[in-house]
């Protein structure tokens, strides 16, 4: 976690360990087990683990991630969560922490289009794959309809936790184009919101859909 | 350095009762403004004010902005990850801080050594708090003593579990993390106390042998002086700003033609916001840097320039977003005194914010409650007499009072009330989004409610004939209206799962913050910035003062930069006790309105026009005799002769003056809510299906943002209704549910239909007649479904949180 840590090149590679073997056995079923357990989110990971074991840390490790379109590379202790990849050493603050146990959904991203809690996450398990995060939601300068039907229903109040929101209720809407209620209260049920901006979260994302189509 | 512990803690509430007279203008003039409820008694009051006071706002209808649903300006921000919070400020060599917290709760140090935590790779500094004489809570003593070890005389003795102990500061959280728990501690345990009752009898381990000097929160009724503390009791308080006991109570008793008397219990509450507490210090030799989760700049300015010993001047306090405070977040914390003196001693920035865990165990929360109330009834309904006993423990700290809604909610000539502050060896509380009133009404309006049925009447007509607050009365009938209230008998429903309705009401005095100052500044290029230290917590705060500007600019929220959470911009009130919309924006108004005369002088020149002859509206600079004459804003202002025209202004005595000293003006803010809730008497589950909330806050600034305020009161008060609850294992003294999972809260399948109704009230206090929303929107909701539980199932519930155990006791189901 430090905080000025820069993304270094492959090449100042200091160990020798190997990551990509290590990445496909490990960790990332555990997470998503965690996840499901919580009953949080739904979180599969995206090709089955083969049995594989390697030995990493505890110095820092290489790993290469798509970030909102962009190929990184960052060079991390192994117990780094995701989330603090994002923030700490990517500096996109945008996805925040809040329970850091997978209680709340603060920490919301996707990995590879589907959501996952990032605190529950190790950087080292997203190896390869894509994440997108609340600062690569917009396109080409324009907003995802949620992101607009939040500004327009007012579903932000102290906006901590909205990141997260804004990527559960925009990842329904891309799974689901059509949802109901009860579908967006499903989507956001793992999402803690203190202010009290539920109401306007559904109405959002409800209009969202409608314009969406 | 000053002593922390002679200091009281800065009073999110605390009423500026002192009189010091109205302020004297030399010239006044005589303003009509708009007073009373449009389409029921709208009228027109006259005031006398100063001459500098701009001219009166029509109501909302006649306005182009303000009374306008507008979008909050910095939601975009929020949407898209840019806001950046104090859990988010990151500069170039900052380190992380970690506290070492008490495992115990009650023990003495005997012996402390931090020499392996210094010693450990990328630590940069270490601090211990050491105690002071005569001191009584956590507070950092900011003392810096550097050694390696420290003896018992030193360091403060420990009351709960999560009590700081010292902190590091290191080059990664994990260091720290990892290095605070090599700080070697020696503790001898002692004997300790967790339950409100234990702690009130004889012979329970004391908490402070000596009497402390903490403020408090108050609990909105005051807390007694330090000479009456006893044991672990302190107290009672017998009144509260609002004035003491009145009438003779027994004799009102003798009078009533029936007498109800009740225990009710509410639970401790965690604040839960969803940033923890903390900051980012930056310690420079010419200017002290703090980056704050604070619901006060200015008060944090002032705590850390006085523990410091340093000007105000070359304080700054930081607060651009903030993620959630709703009372707790006042004053610099012991993590802002902590941070500041590592970042001392470090020579770095140094970030220390809580982890989940320590923000329940150690930021605050809602003291619990134990009420004996006893009110006596006429047969024609008249409440003869109320007289309340309460205990409640906020656990080292002060302030669990039930606060004032027995005293001041309904007209009764006999009061009598005597409220106590019980200590226990548990995290201290703090403000918590209408201190003491939440727990004062569910107690209150359920026994009102019982009066209703034991006299054979409608409770909302029972509130008609008792409650004489004229708004209220109103917000009955628009609630029941869109509430489609009709009695219904209780525990009527056949079939397992009853249904039921009930009502409860709210009682919040309309307080004032003077010392609330803004600059508007007019730049040439026709851009415009409001500038004050207050924060926005998100309450829509930034917003509602573009929108005062644009509407005396004539210009659109949009085209307004709001630059506010910044102490080096003119104070601004600390956001708690709804003051800060009422306090504020008259301030932001009277700037702009200083700021704009001064721009249509400036034109008038231009022009060779009277000066009274120019307004703005629609983006334009007009005559309003000579049609020709006229340009955009932006032409306007290039006309200015220096670059910028800026006034600043604070906020003058509400118009009529103060009912009391200079902080609590005339008038109460009423609020009424309905629910509705399923019980299902095989499982004992509640679920509440809606809640009609109707609300007022004076002008309402932003329909839009008044709503999310209510919807966020009521969704906290079904929290407290039925969910939350903080346990302690009284084989330890830790909680066992210091997280967000085990401690319950409403998420999105808790959600009920709510719909708000917003009466417009004028009442000619200010040049904006605005007022908060904020407490009024949490008061009456556990009321509301205690209240509506009774009507499903026909068993009253008497203590917090409705639980199912609770629900199938009450049944007497096994």
């Amino acid at each position: 976690m430090k905080n000025d840590s820069k993304e270094r090149s492959p090449e100042k590679k200091k160990q020798g360990v190997s990551r990509r073997a290590f990445l496909r056995g490990a960790g990332m079923t555990t997470a998503g087990t965690v996840a499901l357990a919580s009953g949080m989110l739904s979180f599969k990971p995206a090709e089955p683990a083969p049995a594989k074991t390697a030995l990493m840390g505890p110095g820092e490790t290489e790993v290469s991630l798509t970030v909102n379109g962009q190929q990184r590379t960052l060079w991390i202790e192994p117990r780094t969560t995701l989330a603090d990849a994002l923030r700490e050493h990517l500096h996109l603050t945008g996805t925040k922490v809040v329970c850091d146990r997978g209680s709340c959904s603060a920490c919301t991203v996707w990995v590879d289009g589907t959501p996952v809690n990032s605190c529950m996450t190790l950087a080292v398990d997203v190896d390869g794959r894509e994440v997108t995060t609340v600062e690569g939601l917009a396109k080409d300068g324009e907003l995802h309809p949620v992101q607009e039907a939040f500004i327009e229903h007012d579903a932000s109040m102290c906006g901590f936790c909205t990141p997260g929101m804004v990527m559960s209720c925009a990842g329904l809407l891309e799974r689901n184009p059509n949802p109901s209620l009860d579908d967006v209260k499903l989507a956001t049920s793992g999402n803690l919101c203190r202010c009290g901006t539920y109401p306007k979260v559904f109405d959002a994302t409800l209009a969202a859909a409608k314009k969406m189509k | 350095m000053a002593n922390p512990n002679k200091k009281k803690i800065v009073l999110p509430v605390a009423p500026d009762t002192e009189a010091h007279g109205p302020v004297k203008h030399l010239y006044s003039k005589k303003v009509k403004l708009p007073y009373g409820v449009p389409g029921h008694n709208l009228t027109e009051m006259e005031r006398e004010v100063s001459i500098d006071e701009p001219p009166a706002l029509p109501i909302n209808e006649k306005l182009n902005v303000l009374g306008k649903r507008t979008k909050r300006v910095d939601a975009i921000y929020k949407v898209t990850g840019a806001a950046k919070y104090t859990a988010d400020i990151q500069l170039p060599g900052m380190l992380f801080g970690k506290f070492l917290r008490s495992p115990h709760p009650h023990a003495i140090i005997k012996s402390l050594d931090v020499s392996a935590a210094r010693r450990y790779p990328g630590v940069r500094a270490v601090h211990v708090l050491l105690m002071e004489p005569g001191g009584s809570v956590e507070r950092d003593s900011g003392h810096d003593a550097p050694a390696e070890t420290y003896n018992m005389d030193q360091l403060p003795r420990l009351r709960y579990v999560g009590q700081p102990i010292a902190a590091v500061a290191a080059e990664s959280q994990y260091i720290a993390n990892e290095a605070v728990k090599l700080i070697k501690v020696e503790y001898e345990t002692k004997p300790f106390v967790l339950e409100l009752d234990k702690a009130r009898k004889k012979g329970a381990p004391i908490v402070f042998e000596e009497v402390i000097e903490d403020g408090g929160n108050e609990g909105d009724v005051g807390v007694k002086a330090a000479d009456e503390q006893k044991g672990n009791l302190r107290g009672p308080t017998t009144g509260s700003f609002l004035g003491g006991p009145r009438g003779d109570v027994e004799k009102g008793f003798a009078e009533a033609d029936f007498v109800l008397e009740k225990e009710y219990r509410t639970q401790v509450q965690t604040h839960c916001c969803l940033e923890t507490h903390g900051v980012v210090a930056d310690w420079q030799p010419d200017l002290l840097t703090v980056y704050a989760s604070t619901q006060n700049t200015a008060g944090v300015r002032d705590d850390l320039a006085e523990l410091f010993g340093l000007p105000k001047s070359k304080v700054r306090v930081i607060t651009e977003y903030m993620g959630g405070g709703f009372g707790s977040k006042f004053g610099a914390g012991h993590f802002g005194v902590m941070a500041t003196m590592l970042s001392k001693k470090a020579g770095r920035p140094v970030k220390l914010m809580l982890d989940r865990e320590e923000e329940h165990l150690s930021a605050g929360n809602r003291p619990n409650s134990h009420q004996m109330l006893k009110m006596g009834f006429r047969n024609d309904g008249k409440i003869t007499a109320i007289d309340l006993t309460s205990y409640g423990t906020a656990g080292v700290g002060l302030g669990a009072g039930v606060g004032r809604v027995a005293q001041d909610m309904y007209e009764c000539p006999n009061f009598r009330t005597a409220q106590y502050d019980v200590f226990t060896h548990a995290g201290p509380g703090a403000a918590f989004r209408a201190p003491g009133n939440v727990q004062g009404v569910f107690a209150l309006e359920q026994m009102i409610d019982e009066a209703a049925e034991r006299l054979g009447m409608d409770p909302v007509k029972y509130r008609d004939l008792i409650d004489k607050h004229e708004v209220r009365k109103i917000q009955r009938m628009k609630g029941a209206e869109a509430f489609g209230w009709k009695y219904k008998k209780p525990g009527s429903d056949p079939g397992p799962i009853k249904r039921g309705f009930g009502m409860a009401q709210g009682h919040w005095t309309r307080f004032i913050n003077l010392n609330s100052s803004a600059t508007v500044r007019i730049n040439k290029d026709g851009s415009v910035a409001i500038m004050s230290s207050v924060q926005d917590i998100g309450t829509g705060t930034k917003t509602i003062l573009a929108q005062v500007v644009a509407e005396e600019l004539g210009l659109m929220a949009e085209d307004i930069t709001v630059k506010i959470g910044d102490t080096l911009y003119p104070d601004g009130p600390g956001s708690g006790g709804s003051v800060t919309a009422g306090s504020i924006t008259p301030a932001v108004r009277n700037a702009a309105y200083k700021a704009k005369m001064e721009l249509l002088g400036q034109v008038a020149g231009a022009w060779d026009v009277e000066l009274s002859d120019l307004d703005m509206k629609n983006g334009e600079v007009f005559s309003k005799t000579d049609s020709s004459k006229k340009m955009s804003f932006g032409e306007a202002t290039k006309k200015m002769r220096t670059n910028q025209v800026m006034a600043t202004a604070s906020r003058p005595d509400d118009y009529g003056g103060f009912e009391i000293g200079n902080g609590i003006g005339y008038g109460r803010l009423g609020s009424v809510q309905f629910a509705e809730v399923l019980v299902d008497t095989e499982t004992g589950f509640i679920k509440v299906e809606r809640v009609v909330a109707a609300h007022s806050c004076g002008r309402p600034l932003n329909p839009l943002q008044v709503e999310s305020q209510i919807n966020g009161g009521v969704i906290m008060g079904i929290g407290y209704a039925l969910y939350e609850d903080r346990i302690l294992d009284l084989n330890t003294g830790y909680q066992v549910n210091a997280n967000l999972e085990q401690y319950k809260l409403p998420y999105s399948k808790e959600i009920p239909q709510i719909e708000t109704v917003l009466i417009e009230h004028y009442g000619a206090f200010s040049s904006t007649d605005a007022s908060g929303i904020g407490e009024p929107a949490n008061i009456p909701t556990a009321g509301a479904i205690a209240n509506a539980v009774y009507n499903a199932i026909g068993v009253r519930l008497y203590e917090l949180p409705l639980t199912p155990q609770k629900v199938l006791a009450a049944l007497g189901v096994s």
